[in-house]
This record gives structure tokens, sequence and C-alpha cells, in this order.
């Protein structure tokens, strides 16, 4: 039995297990709605807060799911926390829930919120799957902002709809379109691993060199 | 703790798997859900009592700036309802706004009838899609289109409101009733509308709403729009 600490448990969604860049999981909304950082930023708070909300309810109410109806029941956490950040974007932020039309939705089958509860709220008690849920957010929201950064800058010259480069900026337009987001995803992952590659190697020359 | 050992850590089961429990009777996996599932829809009501009013403010200040946009030469406008099949500008007492079939009438300065806005909702591809467009009267001829809600999907369907090219046709002033005709297809009428290839389906859906909209509203403008009341 390997016991994990508090602040493991919060670092770990953040960067080792980051859910999009390692894991691959919600990949979808990392590449259909990241063609700005506005956008990237709105998806990455539903995606939080719905993540939060469900964490702690299936960790707190875990004692009376009978495991063989558990997953629908996470659905159903899932489902209702989605439709109120739905509705509350709509409400407080009318022009990003109209640009994130459908995805907002969609965030119901996003498999990492589902994956966590599976994986950590159903066995944790409630403030390390808070934690967990936080770390986690945290994680693809860097993933997804990292991403409509890349995007804006190099698709519009903007960062944040601030402009960047003056008017004589050629936009690179096929960076919002849904194409750009395959070529940031899997440029950001190469350079990824690119750099554990080498970080490995590294670490294989100093154990030659101790032992 | 060094970095070795962090590193085993990760990756794992956290904790052992839930000790495994005698399984549970059907009745109570049915109530355990149905439990849950009343308890989902209490909060969703709850919070949409809490959002409608706010979220229908912003649409209803939408859809003024859209009756605008679709009536470029108006003033100002009026709402007229669809109230015992002739139009009026009062409800009657005690009548839901919401019930009521509604054209948005627009004048110019010096008072005369310069265009009328209609919305209206179809099924299109994904959910309804809500379209106000705009024509004149007198001579048929469309004045503007906008789409104020749709769910079509992101990157095809979303055209019929991102592609200003398919847009622009509606306030070029075509004729009614609109025919949809492929890019290239068309014989230089000027009821023609080019579609948008690879979403086809979404841009007949707009034509078809205009069209429909205006049978069905037709007879009734033809009928004469009442006169304001001189305030």
């Amino acid at each position: 039995m390997r016991k994990t600490t508090a602040s493991q448990d919060f670092i770990r969604g953040i960067w080792e297990e980051n859910p999009v860049l390692i894991q691959m999981l919600g990949l979808c909304p990392a590449l259909a709605v990241t063609n700005s950082v506005a956008n990237a930023l709105a998806m990455s708070a539903a995606t939080f807060f719905v993540i939060c909300c469900s964490s702690v309810l299936v960790s707190s109410c875990k004692r009376f799911i009978p495991k063989e109806v558990r997953i629908s029941a996470y659905i159903l956490v899932i489902a209702t926390f989605v439709t109120l950040a739905d509705m509350l974007l709509q409400a407080y932020a009318p022009v990003q829930h109209k640009e994130l039309g459908a995805f907002i939705a969609l965030i119901v089958v996003n498999c990492m919120i589902l994956g966590r509860q599976e994986a950590f709220s159903a066995k944790n008690n409630v403030y390390r799957s808070l934690l967990d849920a936080i770390g986690t957010g945290i994680g693809f929201t860097i993933a997804l902002v990292m991403m409509g950064g890349f995007r804006e800058i190099l698709g519009t010259g903007s960062f944040l709809e601030f402009s960047l480069f003056g008017p004589n900026f050629e936009p690179w337009v096929i960076m919002v379109l849904p194409a750009g987001g395959f070529l940031t995803l899997g440029f950001i992952l190469l350079a990824m691993g690119f750099f554990e590659q080498r970080k490995k190697a590294k670490q294989a020359q100093t154990a030659e060199a101790s032992s | 703790m060094s970095e070795e050992t962090t590193r085993k850590d990760v990756g794992t089961p956290e904790t052992p798997e839930v000790p495994e429990t005698k399984s549970a009777s059907t009745f109570r996996l049915v109530a355990t859900l149905a439990v849950a599932g009343a308890l989902a829809g209490l909060l969703i009501v709850m919070v949409n009592q809490h959002t409608k009013p706010i979220i229908d403010e912003y649409k209803a200040e939408q859809l003024r700036i859209a009756v605008y946009e679709v009536l470029p030469d108006v003033e100002r406008y009026n709402t007229y309802y669809l109230v015992d099949d002739s139009l009026s500008l009062t409800l009657p007492e005690g009548a839901k706004e919401s019930d009521y079939k509604r054209v948005y009438v627009g004048y110019d300065t010096l008072g005369e009838i310069k265009g009328v806005a209609i919305s209206r909702g179809e099924s299109g591809f994904q959910d309804v899609v809500m379209v106000i467009f705009g024509f004149d009267p007198a001579t048929g001829k469309l004045t503007g289109m906008k789409v104020l809600d749709s769910k079509e999907t992101p990157g095809l369907g979303d055209k019929i409101f991102k592609d200003q090219v398919f847009v622009d046709q509606f306030f070029a002033g075509p004729e009614t009733p609109l025919v949809g005709v492929k890019i290239g297809a068309g014989k230089g009428k000027p009821n023609e509308i080019d579609t948008i290839t690879g979403a086809t389906i979404s841009s007949k859906v707009v034509i078809d709403i205009i069209n429909h909209g205006l049978e069905e509203w037709g007879p009734i403008l033809d009928k004469g729009i009442p006169q304001e009341s001189t305030q």
C-alpha cells in the first residue's frame, strides 16, 4: 500500500500527471476551444468548477453509492454541475458562453473528470479529493492557456485581445483553425518529450558517474 | 524525500480498493439513483431561478441590438403582438408576453414604416436555430439577417453566422422567397442564396426559417399594420 502526502495529491495533477499533456485526457476541449486565451480561460474555469464540486460531492457521498451504480451516479453528479456551470456562464459571461457553445455541455463526457472521480475521489476523503481536483483543474488550465496563448499569439497576433505586434503583423490564420490546435498540441508534446529524454539521460549519466 | 522515492509514487492507485461488500439490493440501486436525480433536479431548478432573469435581460438587450442590425434604415421600432389574428401594440390584460408571437416594425425619422423584423426558430443540424431577419414590406426584399442562437457544429455549421460572405448575401437585398443554391450552380437570379459548402443543412435552415416566416406573417402584414397611437 502506497501513501501519498497531501502536497503530492495537489502537485501531481499540475505537472507530473498533467491531465492533458501527460495523461492525454480531455483532449477534445483542449483542441477545440483553445483558439484564444479568453476561451481557454472560460473553458478551464467551467471545468475547474465542475471537477472541484464533483470531487467533493463524490468523496463525501461515497458511502451511500452502491458500487453497481457508481458510474451512473458520478455521471449524474458531473452532469448536474455542468448544467449549473452552463447556466452561470450564460448569465455572467454570455460572450464566452456563445463562443464555447456546445463544448460546455460536452464537459460531461470529459473523461478527465470521470477519471478523477473513479480513481481518486471514490477512495479518498473530502480534503484530499478537493486537493486532487484543484491540482488537476490547475493542470488542465495550464495546458489550455498554454495552447490558447500559442494559438492566439501566432494566429491573430494578440494576447487576451491585446495586440502585440502592431498592424504590420500578418496573422497565421491556420493556428486559430482546428488544424492549428493539432499542430500546437503536437509541438508542445514534442518539446515535453525532448526535455524529458534529456533529463533522463542526465540522470543516467550522474548515476553512472556516482557508481 | 529524495527524487527517487517521489517518482515511484506517481501513476499508481493511491489507496487500496474499496473493500468488497455484499452486492446491494435492486431497490437500493434504484433508490440511490432516484434520490440523486431528485436532488440534482432541485439544485438545477434553484440555480435556474436565479440565472434566468439575468439571461433573459441579456437576451432582450441582444434582440434590441439585432433588430437595428437587420433593419439598417430604421430610426426606432415598435413591437407588435399577434392577438387574435391581428397586430396589437398591447397585450390582453394578464397575458404572458412570452405566449404571443410578435413582429418588430421599424420606422424612419418621418414615421414611415421602413422595415419589419421577425425572429423565428426551427430545428437545425443539432438544436433549434434562432434567426432574426428584416425585410421591407413595400418591396419584399430582405434587409438583413442575424443568427441569434445556434448550437450548430463549431467549424462547419457555425459558418451560418461566422462566414461573412454567406451573411452578407442577406444584407444585399435579395428578393423573397429565397432559394438556396450550391456555390456556382446559381443562375444569377435575385432570390438566390449560395449555401455554405460543408454546411448545406445549416444554410438551408436559415433560408427555410426566412421563407416560412414570410409565409406565416405575409398575410397578416398585408392586412395592414395598425397606426401608432399618437403620444
